[in-house]
Formats: structure tokens, sequence, C-alpha cells
């Protein structure tokens, strides 16, 4: 077969290239550039997986991650179904539920820093509503001291921040089940936990994964929130993986382990997203055969 | 098992109702017999859907009742009425399998737990759904999932009634006639009263011994297929069954002729008696394409006529022309001569009905 040698069609393809260049492979090529050199003043050094190997066994670190994960399941453990809860019971239609959406919105609104400073204030024991209330109440509270105190209180920041989000997903994906699913349920006379769990839950199963993946990135990632709370103390009890990455390439101006640090950091958030979208896509299989939709 | 009786029954969306037009369905009194298969047939919109959700419960009526043998069911839900109904489009609970999904309403009911395989087993049988038995819902195709959905209404043998609402629309069409005659076996079989909503005539007559045809939010006609044949209540039956429709005709009437543009028809002196009692100028007369007499010769009673159009439509052909100016069609069976500019027809006494404001008069022959 004689093809017509024509190569200017690689022009159309060009404009596409540089942007995804520019916007993804040049950036992450720097950081794996840093990653694999040590680099004084003016002269940089080849040091192959060393820094790689460095903070893999950095035992800060791995608190740092244990933490991390720690913060991210639990929040997730607490949002997702409270999202759910709270999309149920919104209304459906008329004006309370332009209404109601309005204010369980109002959260997503907020700046993150405005956030860590709202419940910075909000937890003050001298002037904060909750901190001086649960003086009152004879609690000692204490976010400073105690990391008890602190990692509840990120984490109720958190839940008050990010639920919202959950909720609207479902809320939306609730909206778009066709009325004769629940028509059908009643004829059925299906109990009311039956049609959540095998009407409203299924439906709910496309918005969720989407809610699950954007939570646990967003929370993965938390920064600014817990940095104008507590700093990450007390101690380093509420240091998270953000806060340490910062600290060593801003800090202390460590660009080779900080690099390494943040392709480790990405991959994982790479891994534990690909886990669950597959593992929620997978729900909804046959066992035995392996037919497609 | 029950009589499904509507009394007085009318049902608007609009709060503010007054006017006949703001009901869904008007005013009506109706005896859906116990064992019956029927169709409930009409176009888009007139009130078909609302009335399959009134008998069921989903919807409550404006006014009127709904009775179950002598109870009064008004006030029941669905599931106190005991009711199955299958929706247009198929409702399968995506992360059960099949299996689970015919248990699942006889669970609800708290039927014994041994009981459970043998009955679902029996509706799969019938409904070919054995194979697939094991298999998740959702992954099925439409029609088995359709499929899915009449074998949940089935299998509930206490049932008082399974409503269909067009449930074969996303069918693909040589399963429907599949799935239609299931249904038909299944009835036979269980003896269930059974309302299937169409639009479509044809679904209507195979699956029903009797139709009701709804039309603005009336029925208009309830009876056999043949009897909406042969004498549509209604001018929209008349129309609407049959293809092509009914022809109808502006016509004056005195007491043996129907008048019209200065031609006379002879008709039945009952129907034409009926006619003048009433008073109504709108008076039709309206015979079906199939009972038109056509030759190619002149004849002694025909009337010879402009051929304006011949449809072949395969079996049988579709004779166009004006009579009096009103356009006319006539049917020709396929190995009938074709007239190829003047034809002769003419209009047989018998099948001739007159309709004094849209409705049939003279009850001579029932």
């Amino acid at each position: 077969m004689n093809k017509v040698e024509n190569n200017k069609a690689w022009f159309l393809v060009l404009p596409m290239l540089l942007l995804v260049a520019f916007s993804a492979i040049i950036p992450l090529m720097t950081v794996v550039n840093y990653s694999v050199q040590d680099i004084l003043g003016s002269s940089a050094y080849f040091v192959g997986t060393e820094w790689f190997k460095d903070i893999l066994n950095d035992s800060q670190l791995q608190q740092a991650l244990i933490r991390q994960f720690i913060f991210s399941f639990t929040i997730l453990a607490i949002e997702v179904p409270l999202g759910i809860g709270v999309a149920l019971m919104m209304p459906k239609k008329g004006w309370r539920a332009s209404l109601i959406l309005i204010l369980v919105t109002l959260p997503l609104l907020v700046p993150w820093n405005v956030v860590g400073t709202i419940w910075l204030i909000f937890t003050r024991t001298d002037i904060g509503l909750a901190g001086v209330g649960l003086r009152e109440l004879g609690y000692a509270y204490n976010i400073t001291r105690n990391d008890g105190d602190a990692w509840v209180t990120i984490v109720l920041m958190d839940v008050w921040h990010w639920t919202p989000l959950v909720a609207l997903l479902c809320y939306s994906g609730l909206q778009a089940i066709p009325q004769a699913y629940y028509q059908a349920a009643r004829i059925d006379r299906a109990s009311r936990w039956a049609i959540f769990r095998y009407i409203q839950l299924p439906k709910l199963s496309n918005v969720l994964v989407i809610g699950v993946l954007l939570r646990f990135m967003h929370s993965f990632m938390i920064y600014a929130e817990p940095f104008v709370l507590t700093g990450g103390g007390p101690g380093s009890s509420t240091t998270f993986l953000s806060q340490t990455l910062t600290t060593m390439a801003i800090g202390q101006q460590d660009l080779g382990p900080s690099a390494a640090f943040s392709i480790i950091y990405f991959l994982i958030i790479l891994a534990v997203c690909y886990c669950f979208y597959v593992a929620i896509l997978n729900m909804g299989r046959d066992k035995n055969t392996s037919q497609p939709r | 098992m029950a009589e499904i009786i509507l009394r007085s029954l009318a049902h608007t969306y609009d709060a503010k109702a007054g006017a006949d037009s703001d009901y869904a369905i008007r005013q009506m009194d109706h005896v859906w017999h116990q064992g019956g298969a029927y169709a409930l047939l009409g176009p888009s919109g007139c009130g078909k859907s609302t009335m399959l959700n009134i008998i069921s419960g989903l919807l409550s009526p404006s006014e009127g009742e709904v009775l179950f043998d002598t109870e009064r069911v008004n006030e029941l839900s669905p599931e106190e009425r005991n009711i199955a109904q299958v929706f247009q489009f198929p409702v399968v609970y995506d992360t059960m399998t099949v299996y689970d999904n015919l248990a699942f309403p006889l669970k609800n009911i708290g039927m014994a737990k041994h009981l459970i395989p043998a009955k679902v087993h029996e509706v799969a049988d019938i409904l070919e759904l054995t194979s697939v038995l094991h298999r998740k819902a959702k992954n099925l195709s439409a029609d088995e999932k359709q499929k899915v959905s009449m074998g949940r209404g089935l299998v509930r043998d206490d049932v008082s009634a399974i409503l269909f609402d067009e449930p074969l629309t996303v069918i693909d069409p040589q399963l429907k006639w599949k799935l239609r005659r299931k249904l038909k076996q299944i009835h036979e079989r269980f003896n269930i009263t059974m309302i299937y909503v169409t639009h479509d005539q044809l679904e209507a007559s195979t699956f029903a011994e009797k139709i009701a045809v709804m039309y603005d939010g009336q029925i208009v006609q309830f009876g056999t297929p043949r009897e909406l044949f042969e004498r549509p209540a209604h001018t929209f039956v008349g129309f609407f069954i049959g293809s092509p429709g009914m022809n109808f005709l502006e016509v004056t009437v005195d007491e043996h002729n129907v008048h019209f543009s200065g031609l006379r028809i002879p008709a039945n002196p009952r129907r034409l008696q009926s006619a003048i009692a009433s008073g109504s100028s709108n008076i039709k007369a309206g015979i079906r394409p199939e009972f038109i007499h056509v030759w190619d010769e002149p004849n002694d009673e025909a009337f010879e006529v402009e051929v304006q159009d011949v449809e072949d439509l395969g079996t049988y052909r579709i004779l166009s022309f004006y009579l009096g100016g009103q356009i006319v069609r006539a049917r020709l069976n396929e190995d009938q001569n074709i007239p190829s500019q003047k034809a002769y027809v003419s209009f047989p006494e018998q099948w001739l009905n007159i309709y004094v404001d849209e409705y049939r008069v003279g009850d001579d022959d029932e």
C-alpha cells in the first residue's frame, strides 16, 4: 500500500502538545530533575535515588504520613455518611429547597485561610464561643496544649467546611432518580431503609465516586486550615504532609529532598485515588461473569 | 382479587380547577371486573396514566371514590391496596441480582423463606429469566430489565390487579410481540385482573378482551376490539382505531337519508330518528374504509366518483376520492381491481353510523 507521506498533520497536534508540556510535563520534570540532584548554591551533584531512600526512611515523615492517612480516612468516614444524610433531608423543591441549598453551600465559599481564622477565634479560650463555652461546661479545652483537642477541632473544622460538597453532590444525584423508582418501591412494599439501600445508594454511587475522590485528594493535601489554627502543633501532632513539605522546601531550602518528597506525595495520592476508583466501579459487577456494561 | 369500581371519579392536578378542561380525568363511572384483561387506550395526555395511578393509589383522586369490591380504598396506600404496577421504563434494583429482585416483594410481605425460591423460579421460568437469575440486574439489557419489572409484579399471586403503564415502549418489536403473548398466557394461568395502558391500538387489541378508549379525560367507549371497530361509540374512537380511521361526513338528516352537498345516502331509519330527535345540528355520518363498496363499473346504487389517489400498502390499498367536496378513503383488498379514473362506490346502510355531537346514536342492532 502506498501511503502519502504528509507530516504536516503534526502541526495540528502541536498546540495541544505545548499546552500539556507547560501545564504538566515541564513542571513535573523540573521536580524529577531536582529529586536526583544535590544542589548547593550554584553547583549540583547527581545523587541518584539517594533522596528517595532518605525520605522513605525518615521517621518524622513516616509519622506525618500516618497522621495524614488517619486524618483523611477520619474525615471521609464522617463526611460521606453525613453528606448523604444531609442530602436526604434537604427539601426537593420549592423556595425551601433554594434557601436550604444556599445555607448548606455557604461554608464552601469561605477561603481556606479564612476558615482557619474563623476557627482560631471560635476556639480561643478567652473570647471564642466554643473555647469559652467548653470551659464554662467544665472541660479544660485547649488546642495548643492538648493533642486530642487539636485533632478533634481540625476534624470538625474540615467536616464543617467540606460536608456541604458531599451533600451537594448527593443532592444532585438524588434529584436525578426518576419518580418511577420510588413508585415501584411503594408497590413492592419496600421499607424506607430498603429504598435507601437498594435505590438511592446505588443511584448515588457515581456521584459518591467523585465526592470520595475529591474529598480524599483535598484532605490529603490539607495545608492552610491546620497551619492557621494550630501551626501543626501541639508538638507535631497535627503536622500533615503539606506542612512538612513546606517546611522542608521553603524553611530549610532542601530542594533535592523536597523534590523527592513531592514525587512520592504525588504518587501516593495517585495510587490511592486509583484504588478508590477501581473499588467503587467494581461494586456493581457480577461476581462470576466479567460482563461489559 | 377484586372488582375495581370507579364511582363519580374525577381528578385534576390544578387545585383551583373550575372548567372541564382543568380536569385530567372528567367525572366518570367505570367497573373493571375481576379477572379481566383490559386495555386502556388513548393518545398521549388523555389521562390514562393518571387513571392508572389513581387505581394503584399512587395518586389520590380529587373527587369520587375508588372501590375494591365493596371497600372504599381512596385512603389506602399502594401497599395496602395490594396492587402490582409495571412502569413505562424498566425499574430494577441495580445492585440486586435478578433473583433478589424477584424475591424482593415476597420478602417484603413476609412470605416464609422456604416458599420463596419456588415462586421466584416459577415466574423466572414463565418470563424466560432463569438463565440470568444470578446476574446483577444492572447489567441486563432493556427488555430483560422490563421482564424483571414485570416479574416483580407477577410473583405475588395475591395481588388485586396488575397495572401496566405502556410497559413495552422500550422493547424491540419482535420481543414486544413475544412479551405480549407472555402476558396473555400469564393472565390465562393466574386469572388476575390486568389493566394495560397503551397508545397502540394493535397492542391493545392483541392483549385485551375489552378495551377502554380514553379521550380528553373520559372513557368514550368500553368494548371488545370488534365493537370498537364496527360500532365506534364516539367519533374519536372511529378516528383513532383502524388504519386509516373512519370516514366522517358532515351531514343533515331526514327520515330515510343523510344529505350533504346535494347528495343523498340512505341510512338506518332508527339511527336517523335518534338524530332528528336530538335536534342538534352537529350531525356526522361515519363509515369505515373497509365497509365502503367499490366497483369499477357503474352500478344502480353506486355513486360515481373521481379517483384521487391509490396508495399501495402491501396487503391492501387505500383508495381516496372526493364525495361532495369531502375526502373519503376506502380500503381495497389486494385482489380487487383498481379503478383508474372513475370509481363507483356505495355505503351499506348497516355500516353507516350516525353521530350526534360526536356520539353515536340509535342502539338499533345491539
